[in-house]
């Protein structure tokens, strides 16, 4: 079954760049990984039949939004954390916090055993009630995107150019005007 | 084929890898990666959800995903920008003051 082995391949992959992501003391070696991760998740998504969002996962987050995150990490120079010092005074580490923490997870985990258990149709594949063409059309999706979402679509172009002007001023010196 | 349950599994594990480095690590610049690694997860349920349903939706969704995280990452690294300048430090605890 090749897809069952690149399905796994690409999940280890992803979930192996992630925990080193956030096991990373080197702000540089994180946004790396976190390319890899990314790469991982756009074969997943050639797995779905969703091809547009495959590359524009690549292009949108690996190109572009992981590059902004390298120009800051070099801009600003950063250096690895202190790590004992900041482990040490990490709000989590005082033992009332601790304690409480230690608490939810296990009841978080105990819940997700629950649900995962109650879970009837374990092996129903992805596509078995729907066939490819139905998602894969980029043409399709076009249109679905100026027809019915022509609001969000709009919304969005005003969200970006919020952003945009937002990072300016929020980045600029306080001397210049 | 692939059941949907791997899919929804992995991204629950993604999911929570980036809410334990939200929680763990004290590096803004980690943190904001930590929350791309969150948006991503829910994009894989999107899409994965979409398939199952034979529906483009969940694509499209997926896609003003990605354009809210580029815009949230834009802004957050401006305001890392500026805080740095003010602090010299990337610890969110150095930030624990609204105005100085």
């Amino acid at each position: 079954m090749p897809e069952t082995v690149t399905f796994f391949l690409f999940a280890a992959l992803a979930v192996i760049a992630s925990l080193l992501v956030i096991g990373q003391r080197n702000p540089m070696y994180s946004v790396l990984l976190l390319i890899a991760s990314f790469g991982a998740l756009s074969g997943l998504y050639i797995q779905l039949e969703a091809p547009f969002v495959a590359v524009a996962q690549i292009i949108i987050y690996a190109g572009a939004i992981m590059v902004l995150f390298l120009f800051v990490v070099m801009l600003l120079n950063a250096p690895k954390e202190d790590a004992a010092e900041w482990d040490r005074t990490h709000p989590l580490r005082q033992p009332g916090v601790a304690r409480w923490g230690t608490l939810l997870v296990g009841l978080l985990i105990v819940q997700l055993a629950m649900a995962l258990l109650a879970v009837r149709e374990y092996h129903t594949p992805v596509g078995a009630q729907s066939d490819a063409t139905a998602v894969n059309s980029v043409a399709e999706m076009g249109r679905s995107i100026f027809t019915r979402h022509t609001f969000a679509f709009e919304a969005t172009s005003i969200l970006i150019l919020v952003a945009m002007v937002g990072a300016v001023v929020l980045a600029r010196r306080e001397g210049d005007q | 084929m692939i059941p949907l349950s791997y899919y929804l599994i992995l991204s629950a594990m993604l999911f929570a890898i980036g809410a334990a480095g939200v929680f763990l690590r004290r590096n803004l610049i980690t943190i904001l990666l930590s929350v791309e690694i969150m948006l991503n997860a829910v994009n894989l349920t999107f899409v994965a959800f979409g398939r199952f349903a034979g529906d483009l939706d969940g694509q499209i969704i997926t896609f003003f995903v990605m354009t809210v995280a580029a815009a949230e990452a834009a802004v957050g690294l401006a305001l890392v920008i500026a805080l740095f300048r003010h602090r010299e430090s990337l610890n969110p605890d150095a930030f624990t003051t609204l105005k100085w």
